[in-house]
C-alpha cells in the first residue's frame, strides 16, 4: 500500500479539527484530516446550541476565556468572506429568585473582568420591553448584547471547503487505530491505510484520551462524557423571541437556554447528564417533556407552539474545567482535547493557538481563497427568494433542488441523510419528511453511503 | 427585480380534495377567476399515493383508487376553468388576502379578494412525538411512506414496526404489503384499534402480530434501526425490526395561518373559524383537513363545497360581516370546531359543530352560555370518531356571553 506522507495530521473532523485543518493549510503544511466516521461532525460537534460566545462567563485568565474572545474577533473578521451568517441578537441573563439576583453583579464584574464591557444589570421592566413573552416571574438580569447566533454546521464544513481548497486532504471512515514515532515523523495506521505526518495534532473530541493512551501510551485527562438533550420548536415560535435567555449558571452547568436559532426556530435545551457511553446520543420523553416544561416556565407561550425536533449532544468533558491543550514538540504530538460548550465559538482561536505552539514555518500560499458556502439563514436571502429557483423539494425549510444537488456535487459531500440535513435543511422542517422524504430519496439515489431507502420496490 | 402579481376573486391555498371541490364550486357559482396554489409538481393531495382506500363515490358517483380521484379532482376543476398553478408555493399570508408566493421562475404575489386554505394535515413526526431513543434511519410517517412506495418505487425497509391503528393504519399495512414489505408487528396504546372494528381482520389476514397497550420504550441502531423496546402491558419486550413506520397522529399543516395574521385554535392545531369556515382575518376561509384531524377525502371535499359556497356568498356582500361569539370548551374534549359562531340562520351556513375526544370516554356533554345551560346530553365516545352536533344558535344569547361546551366524564370506559 501507497504511503501517503503530510506535514500535519489532524485527527478528528469535528469543528475543532477543521479550524485546525484550515489554519494550517493555509499557513502552507501538507495537511490530512483523518476522520473515522464518513462525514465530519459525527461527534461531539452534531449537536450544540449555536452561539457564538463572548466568553463574558468564562473563568478569567483562563486559556478557555483567552481562545473564546480571540475567536469571537476572528469569526467577525472572516464570516463574510466565506458567507457563513452571524446573527448578533444578544443574550439576557434572568434572574428567577432572590437568590439568584443576588448573584447578578458578580456576573457583571466577572464579563467586566473578562473584557466584555457592555454587559450590564437590567431590571424587570427593561426585561419585559426586550421580551415581551418573558414570563412575569422574572425578577432581573444582565445583558449581553454581544452573545450571536451562527450556523454550527455551515461553520466548520467552510473551515475544512478552505482547507481542502488549499491543498488538504480530508480522509473519511479513517479511523486511526495505531501508530508509532520514529524521532521525526509519525506512521499511523488508519482506517484508509497507513498515513506519514511530522505532526500529530489529537482533536479526536469524544476519542481524545482514547487516542493519546492507544498512541502515546499516556493521557492527561479522562473524557467524561456529559449528555445534552434540546428540544426545537416550531418556527411560529421565532415571533416570541429575539435574543437568547441564559439562567444563572449553577458550578457545575451553563443550565437550560431558551434560544432563537439562525434557521428560525427556538430551541430549548440543554440537559447536562453525565454517562458512560461517548456515542449514545438518545433522547428520552421524560426528560424532554421537563425541558419543554422548563422552557414553557420561561416563555409561557410556547406551550401553544409544536414541536419541530429532538436531538442530543455529547460534549468531551474532563476532570478540568478549562481546555486540555498540551503540546509535546519532543513527541511531535499535541494535544486538544476538553473542549466542551464554547468548541464551536473557540475553534478559530484554538487552531491560532496550535499553530502558535508548533511554530509555523511553512510556506504560505500565494493567495488564499475563500470558498462561499450556501446561505441557510432565515434572516439573509435564501436560493428560493431568488430569481428562478427551480424546484422546491423540502416545503418546510424551502430547499431547492439546486441547493440539494449542489451538496451533493460539493468537495466534501454528505454520507447519509443527516450530513444533507446538516448541509440544505432538507427533511429538517416541522414535518420531518412527511412531504419531501420521497422526492429526496429519488435525488440522492446512488449518491450517499447510507440512503434514505436501501431497497427498490417490488410493486 | 420586478415582482409579478397574480390577481384574482379567490385564491386556494392546497390543491387536494378540499381546495379542488372547492374551486370547481366557485366556478359553478360564477365567480370568475379562481387560482388554486399547489406546491407538488401534481395536484389532488394525498390521494395521489393512497392506492388502496375507496375514493369518489360521494363525488363522482363511482369508486376509484386514490391516484385516479387525484387526476379526476385536478381534471373537473381545471376543467371547470379554475386555474391551477403547479409547483407554486406560498411562503406568507398577509393581512386582507394578500400572499407571497414562490414558483421555479421566482417569487410571485397574489392579490385576491378571499383566500381560501386548504393545505391539509400531516402525520405528527417521530420527534413531535418525542418517542425516547436512538435515531437511526428507518425512522418514517406514512405519508413518506406511500410516496416512496407508490410514486418512487423505493423501500426505507424491509421490516419495519408499524405504530397505530387508524384508518390510515391499515392502509400503510397494504402499502407495506404491495412493496413486499413484511411488517414485524403493529402495536397500539390503547385497548382497541383506533380504526372501526373490521380494520382488524387486517393485519390477522397479513400476518401481522396486532398488540395492544404497547407503546415504545426506546428505539435502538446505530446508522439503521435494529430493534425497538417496547412496553406491552407490564411486559417489557424487544422487536427486532429495521424500521418504524409512525401512522395517523395527525396535525393540521397550519404553519403559513400559524406564522401569518391568523388565529390558531390550540386543540385542532387549525385555524380558528365561524360556521362559515372564516377565520380571524374575514378575506381568509379554511376547508378539509387544516381545520382538524382528520377526515376522509370526502368529507374534506364536501368542506371545500360548502366553503366555496360561503365564500361566493361572501363575495355577493351576503355574509354578516361581525366576528360572532366564541366557543370554548372544557372538560374531556379535544377540540370543537368552529371556534366562533355568528348570530345568522342556521341554515345558511350548513355546517353543524364538529367534536373529538381525546380517549374513549362516557359522561355528559353540556352547552353553556354564561350561567344558562342551554342544553345537556349524555354521550358515549370512541377518539378519532367524527361526533356532530347541533349548531348553537348566537342569535339566542345575551349580552356579553359566550358559549362553553363541557364533558364531564362518568366513568372510564370498560376496554
Amino acid at each position: 500500500m501507497v504511503v501517503q506522507e503530510y506535514e500535519v495530521a489532524v485527527v478528528g473532523g469535528g469543528v475543532v479539527g477543521c479550524a485546525i485543518a484550515r489554519e494550517f493549510a493555509l499557513a502552507g503544511a501538507r495537511t490530512v484530516l483523518l476522520e473515522k466516521s464518513g462525514d465530519i461532525l459525527a461527534g461531539a460537534s452534531k449537536a450544540n446550541s449555536a452561539i457564538l460566545h463572548t466568553g463574558f462567563d468564562a473563568v478569567p485568565g483562563s486559556l478557555e476565556q483567552r481562545l473564546v474572545a480571540e475567536s469571537y474577533a476572528i469569526y467577525r473578521s472572516l464570516h463574510e468572506r466565506l458567507n457563513l451568517p452571524l446573527l448578533p441578537c444578544g443574550a439576557q441573563l434572568v434572574a428567577w429568585s432572590e437568590e439568584q439576583e443576588a448573584q447578578l453583579p458578580a456576573i457583571v464584574a466577572q464579563a467586566h473582568a473578562n473584557g466584555v464591557d457592555d454587559v450590564a444589570i437590567v431590571d424587570a421592566a427593561t426585561l419585559r420591553d426586550r421580551v415581551p413573552a418573558l414570563s412575569p416571574a422574572a425578577r432581573a438580569g444582565v445583558t449581553i448584547p454581544g452573545e450571536a447566533l451562527v450556523d454550527p454546521w455551515s461553520a466548520p464544513l467552510a473551515y475544512l471547503t478552505q482547507a481542502v481548497a488549499h491543498g488538504a486532504t480530508a480522509l473519511f471512515n479513517a479511523q486511526v487505530t495505531g501508530g508509532a514515532f520514529d524521532g521525526a515523523a509519525w506512521s499511523l495506521q488508519t482506517g484508509r491505510g497507513p498515513v506519514k505526518a511530522a505532526l500529530v495534532i489529537n482533536a479526536a473530541g469524544l476519542y481524545g484520551d482514547w487516542l493519546d493512551r492507544n498512541l502515546l501510551g499516556t493521557a492527561e485527562f479522562t473524557i467524561k462524557p456529559r449528555k445534552g438533550q434540546f428540544v426545537v420548536y416550531d418556527k411560529a415560535a421565532r415571533k416570541l423571541l429575539d435574543t437568547i435567555l441564559l439562567p444563572v449558571p449553577t458550578a457545575r452547568t451553563k443550565g437550560v437556554v431558551v434560544c432563537p436559532t439562525i434557521f428560525g426556530n427556538v430551541l430549548v435545551g440543554p440537559t447536562a447528564e453525565e454517562q458512560e457511553s461517548r456515542s449514545d446520543t438518545g433522547t428520552d420523553e421524560a426528560t424532554l417533556r421537563r425541558l419543554m416544561a422548563e422552557g414553557e416556565r420561561i416563555l409561557p407561550d410556547l406551550a401553544a407552539l409544536p414541536v419541530t425536533a429532538i436531538y442530543a449532544g455529547i460534549r468531551p468533558a474532563t476532570e478540568e474545567k478549562d481546555y486540555r491543550i498540551l503540546n509535546r514538540p519532543a513527541q511531535h504530538w499535541i494535544t486538544v482535547g476538553g473542549i466542551r460548550s464554547t468548541g464551536l465559538t473557540a475553534a478559530l482561536g484554538i487552531a491560532r493557538h496550535v499553530l502558535a505552539l508548533h511554530g509555523g514555518g511553512f510556506t504560505p500560499p500565494a493567495e488564499i481563497t475563500w470558498p462561499e458556502m450556501p446561505n441557510l439563514a432565515e434572516h439573509r436571502p435564501r436560493p428560493y427568494q431568488g430569481e428562478a429557483p427551480g424546484e422546491i423539494v423540502c416545503h418546510c425549510e424551502w430547499v431547492t433542488r439546486n441547493e440539494i444537488e449542489a451538496a451533493l456535487s460539493s468537495p466534501l459531500p454528505p454520507c447519509d441523510p443527516a450530513g444533507l440535513k446538516r448541509r440544505t435543511r432538507a427533511m429538517m422542517g416541522r414535518c420531518q419528511g412527511f412531504f419531501c422524504a420521497a422526492r429526496v430519496a429519488e435525488l440522492t439515489d446512488g449518491r450517499l453511503a447510507f440512503p434514505l431507502c436501501p431497497g427498490g420496490g417490488d410493486e | 427585480m420586478s415582482e409579478r402579481t397574480v390577481t384574482c376573486d379567490v385564491a386556494i391555498v392546497g390543491g387536494g380534495p378540499a381546495g379542488l371541490g372547492a374551486a370547481t364550486e366557485l366556478i359553478r357559482l360564477g365567480v370568475e377567476r379562481v387560482v388554486v396554489l399547489e406546491r407538488e409538481a401534481k395536484a389532488g393531495g394525498i390521494p395521489r399515493h393512497c392506492l388502496h382506500s375507496p375514493f369518489g363515490l360521494r363525488e363522482f358517483g363511482r369508486l376509484m383508487r386514490g391516484p385516479a380521484y387525484a387526476e379526476c379532482l385536478a381534471d373537473t376543476a381545471a376543467r371547470a376553468g379554475a386555474e391551477i398553478r403547479l409547483g407554486a408555493t406560498v411562503t406568507a399570508l398577509e393581512p386582507g388576502g394578500s400572499l407571497a408566493a414562490v414558483d421555479h421562475a421566482g417569487p410571485f404575489r397574489v392579490e385576491a379578494r378571499r383566500v381560501l386554505l386548504a393545505t391539509g394535515a400531516r402525520e405528527a413526526s417521530r420527534a413531535a412525538r418525542l418517542v425516547t431513543g436512538a435515531r437511526p434511519l428507518g425512522i418514517v410517517t406514512t405519508g413518506a411512506l406511500q410516496a416512496m412506495v407508490h410514486l418512487k418505487k423505493r423501500k426505507p425497509f424491509e421490516r419495519p414496526l408499524v405504530v397505530g391503528s387508524e384508518l390510515v393504519s391499515f392502509s400503510a399495512l397494504l402499502t407495506c404489503r404491495s412493496a413486499g414489505i413484511r411488517p414485524a408487528a403493529m402495536i397500539e396504546a390503547g385497548p382497541r384499534t383506533v380504526a372501526r372494528w373490521p380494520s382488524r381482520l387486517l393485519p390477522l389476514a397479513l400476518g401481522v402480530p396486532l398488540l395492544f397497550e404497547s407503546r415504545i420504550t426506546a428505539i435502538r441502531g446505530t446508522t439503521r434501526v435494529e430493534s425497538v423496546d417496547i412496553l406491552q402491558g407490564r411486559r417489557q419486550r424487544t422487536i427486532e425490526c429495521d424500521g418504524v413506520l409512525f401512522t395517523g397522529a395527525f396535525l393540521p399543516e397550519a404553519s403559513l395561518a400559524r406564522l401569518g395574521p391568523l388565529a390558531v385554535d390550540r386543540g385542532s392545531g387549525g385555524p380558528s373559524i365561524d360556521q362559515f369556515g372564516r377565520c380571524s382575518d374575514g378575506a381568509y376561509f379554511a376547508a378539509g383537513n387544516l381545520l382538524r384531524p382528520v377526515e376522509t377525502a370526502g368529507q374534506c371535499w364536501r368542506e371545500g363545497v360548502r366553503a366555496a359556497r360561503a365564500i361566493a356568498a361572501d363575495l355577493a356582500g351576503e355574509l354578516p360581516a361581525e366576528a360572532g361569539v366564541p366557543l370554548a370548551i372544557a372538560g374531556a374534549l379535544r377540540y370543537a370546531v368552529p371556534q366562533r359562531i355568528v348570530a345568522a340562520p342556521a341554515e345558511r351556513s350548513g355546517r353543524r359543530l364538529q367534536i373529538r375526544v381525546p380517549a374513549a370516554v362516557k359522561g355528559r356533554l353540556t352547552l353553556s352560555a354564561g350561567k344558562r345551560i342551554l342544553w345537556s346530553r349524555r354521550i358515549d365516545a370512541l377518539p378519532e370518531r367524527r361526533i356532530l352536533l347541533p349548531l348553537p344558535d348566537a342569535t339566542a344569547l345575551g349580552d356579553g356571553e359566550t358559549f362553553t361546551l363541557t364533558l364531564t366524564p362518568q366513568a372510564e370506559t370498560a376496554p
